[in-house]
């Protein structure tokens, strides 16, 4: 147990020097840098979230975008609405000829119903998509085709719905978000702070949620849907639970983004901006926490860095990069990372022996007990062999391997 | 009049779409591969017919083209992904990304044009000969699948692996080929929607992607690997969808489709026709 002990201790102590690195970076990055950076932090909280359905879940959400656009457009309308100021209309709105005020908008106003709906709106959409869908065990395949299929029939919405939304253009130049103004960099290091803290929350409550029955549950569902179900557990709520966690998450980080970049629009929300959020998971590995954040904040330092410089080359790489993930490292970044661990812990281990090997198990996966309570029963009653077989290690083994393809 | 009109525009809609769920019907049915690169199989095809300027002798040549550079795709990478549905999603994307960035930097960003045959210009009562031509070239492309999956023995191989797999392979049906074929047939087919494709309009490097999400929505609520199914899901959403349209609005009518289909599902969770088995997953 010492070894995963010290694998712990090496996790939580990376992450604080991350955290403390997070809150030094206003004194040491201009403050162009810093937009860019909170705008990563934005896509890190997706991350988490897509972590928690994807990683630990089984779910492959195909469609976290519409949450993050839900969050973003809630916010996105208050503060269209206090900049415009009281008894005046969204500039869009007088561009595209709308007279008074929609229905729709008006209790956005409210910067308390705003600040709710920011979480409400992701959350009841997630419930009511995860309940229909999961309920009738729509799963795997099918389960990430719909989530597809709701992001582009949202973003066709958002563009149709020109005077209610701003159309292709989205919500575009806010310009204060609570009485901060946005364009003073002294007051917009507050809105990155507020990232920092929001992601640190999400990070904990995560962090918690894969500890608590819970998420152990959550794990097993992803591994043995069927066999959860014997036992007792109803696998739809679990993951119905699961799903409207992450995506009230990426509500919280949608909502974060409009005063962090000031325009939000159908582009950053659709098909394809979806499956980026899912894609950076997947390099920095869904299996971890650690990982999926680290991934959201490099896949898109990368991609803002070459998009501008090669935009054709960043394509070609882009595509090679998922090609290569999935090929050599299913597990992400994260996963190469704790196998080199445990390789060089196991070289000491063979070179100074008891000198402290590292186990490549995450500590928050249960040992594999269940493995050698079976192996006795299995040696007393070989008759009854389908009881006795045995469990699957309890590592990281991806849920896709087995179950998911619905017959 | 406007209803003829409407259910004719839905029906002509629901070809292109039959055209190119079909393929998919295959590779995501028997293979379990969600193959997003299907959309850029799509542009093969049209960007075949641009080259060649004819669509009658595109439509083999695009088959012929799509389908190898299908098989080429299931040999080099899709082959090794048996078994991880959800990893080949990503995989595919991936390769979708890198073809269309292709195709931009080959055939340039703007939109290119292929110009009819002059016997398919015009119509009659307004209904124009190319979109007759699609419905029909959809109807024969089912027919033949049809026929190549009852009365032919490749065709029957290739419903065993879908029934089973495990019991074909035992019987001695060997898999392997039988997939490839699959992968191929089910691109070249794709080939062929693209070359349908370019009667309807213009093509650009992002064709495919306007058309992945519906044609997938279309093998689910049709049933896995399900012809029958694939070909009733295809025609009665573009019917919905045209007349939805006609009432409201084109954006209104994607959400209207979509709830539609998980309503749908809420009935029949595995689509409208459902492979009878005993597995429990």
């Amino acid at each position: 147990m010492t070894h995963s002990k010290s694998f712990v201790g090496t996790t939580t102590s990376f992450f604080l020097l991350a955290g403390l690195l997070l809150l030094a970076a206003p004194a040491l990055l201009p403050a162009f840098r810093l937009e860019l950076l909170a705008k990563w932090l934005c896509y890190a909280i997706v991350a988490v979230g897509i972590h928690l359905a994807w990683g630990r879940g089984g779910m492959l959400t195909l469609g976290q975008g519409v949450f993050f656009g839900l969050g973003g457009y809630a916010m996105g309308m208050h503060l269209k609405l206090t900049d415009a100021g009281p008894g005046q209309l969204p500039d869009f709105m007088v561009w595209s000829g709308v007279e008074t005020l929609p229905a729709l908008w008006a209790p956005f106003r409210n910067p308390a119903f705003a600040l709710a709906m920011v979480v409400v709106l992701p959350t009841v959409v997630a419930i009511l998509l995860g309940t229909l869908v999961f309920r009738q065990r729509v799963r795997g395949a099918y389960f990430a085709v719909l989530s597809q299929a709701l992001a582009a029939a949202f973003v066709i919405l958002l563009v149709g719905q020109q005077g209610l939304t701003g159309g292709t253009n989205g919500l575009t130049n806010v310009q204060f978000f609570f009485g901060l103004d946005l364009y003073d960099p002294a007051q917009k290091r507050i809105v990155y702070y507020l990232v920092v803290g929001a992601l640190g929350l999400v990070f904990l409550a995560a962090w918690q949620l894969s500890r608590s029955r819970l998420g152990r549950l959550l794990v097993a569902i992803r591994d043995g849907e069927d066999r959860v179900r014997f036992l007792g557990y109803d696998p739809a709520v679990v993951k119905t639970v699961v799903y409207a966690v992450s995506a009230a998450t990426a509500g919280i980080a949608g909502a974060l983004f409009v005063p962090v970049v000031g325009i939000l629009g159908p582009a950053d929300l659709g098909v394809v901006p979806s499956l980026e959020m899912l894609v950076a998971v997947a390099i920095g590995g869904r299996f971890s926490l650690g990982g999926a954040i680290g991934g959201a904040v490099l896949y898109n330092y990368a991609s803002t860095g070459l998009s501008e410089t090669f935009p054709s080359g960043w394509t070609y790489l882009q595509g090679a990069m998922f090609i290569a993930v999935m090929l050599w490292a299913p597990r992400g970044l994260a996963g190469l990372f704790s196998s080199g661990w445990s390789w060089i812990g196991g070289f000491r281990e063979r070179r100074f022996p008891g000198s402290g090997g590292l186990s490549s198990t995450p500590a928050s996966l249960p040992e594999p007990k269940a493995a050698s309570a079976s192996a006795p029963a299995q040696a007393t009653s070989s008759t009854t062999s389908s009881a006795s077989e045995p469990a699957p290690a309890s590592g990281p083994a991806p849920s896709s391997a087995r179950g998911e393809v619905p017959a | 009049m406007a209803v003829l009109n409407q259910l004719f525009i839905g029906a002509s809609m629901g070809a292109v779409l039959l055209l190119i769920a079909l393929g998919l019907t295959f590779t995501f049915g028997q293979m379990g591969v969600i193959n997003m690169a299907h959309g850029e199989f799509l542009l093969v095809g049209a960007y075949t017919a641009y080259l060649l300027q004819n669509v009658v002798l595109a439509l083999p040549v695009a088959f012929a083209v799509a389908g190898a550079l299908g098989l080429v795709l299931e040999r080099l990478l899709i082959r090794r992904f048996y078994g991880r549905p959800l990893d080949t999603l990503l995989l595919t994307f991936g390769v979708s990304l890198i073809l269309q960035q292709l195709a931009r930097d080959i055939f340039g960003a703007p939109n290119v044009g292929v110009t009819a045959p002059a016997w398919l210009t015009g119509g009659i009562g307004g209904f124009p000969y190319s979109r007759i031509f699609i419905l029909v070239l959809a109807l024969a492309c089912v027919a033949a699948i049809s026929l190549y999956l009852t009365r032919m023995k490749q065709g029957r191989r290739m419903r065993a692996v879908m029934q089973n797999r495990q019991l074909a392979a035992v019987s001695g049906v060997a898999t392997e080929r039988v997939d490839q074929l699959t992968f191929l047939i089910g691109s070249g087919l794709a080939g062929v929607a693209g070359v349908a494709l370019t009667l309807i309009g213009p093509v650009g490097p992002s064709l495919g992607t306007y058309y992945i999400v519906d044609a997938f929505l279309i093998v689910v609520a049709g049933g896995l690997g399900q012809l029958r199914g694939a070909v009733i899901a295809a025609f009665v959403l573009g019917v919905l969808n045209s007349f939805v349209e006609f009432w409201t609005d084109a954006s209104l009518a994607k959400v209207v489709v979509f709830a539609v289909i998980v309503a749908f599902l809420q009935l029949r969770p595995q689509g409208l026709f459902v492979l009878r088995s005993r597995a429990l997953t």
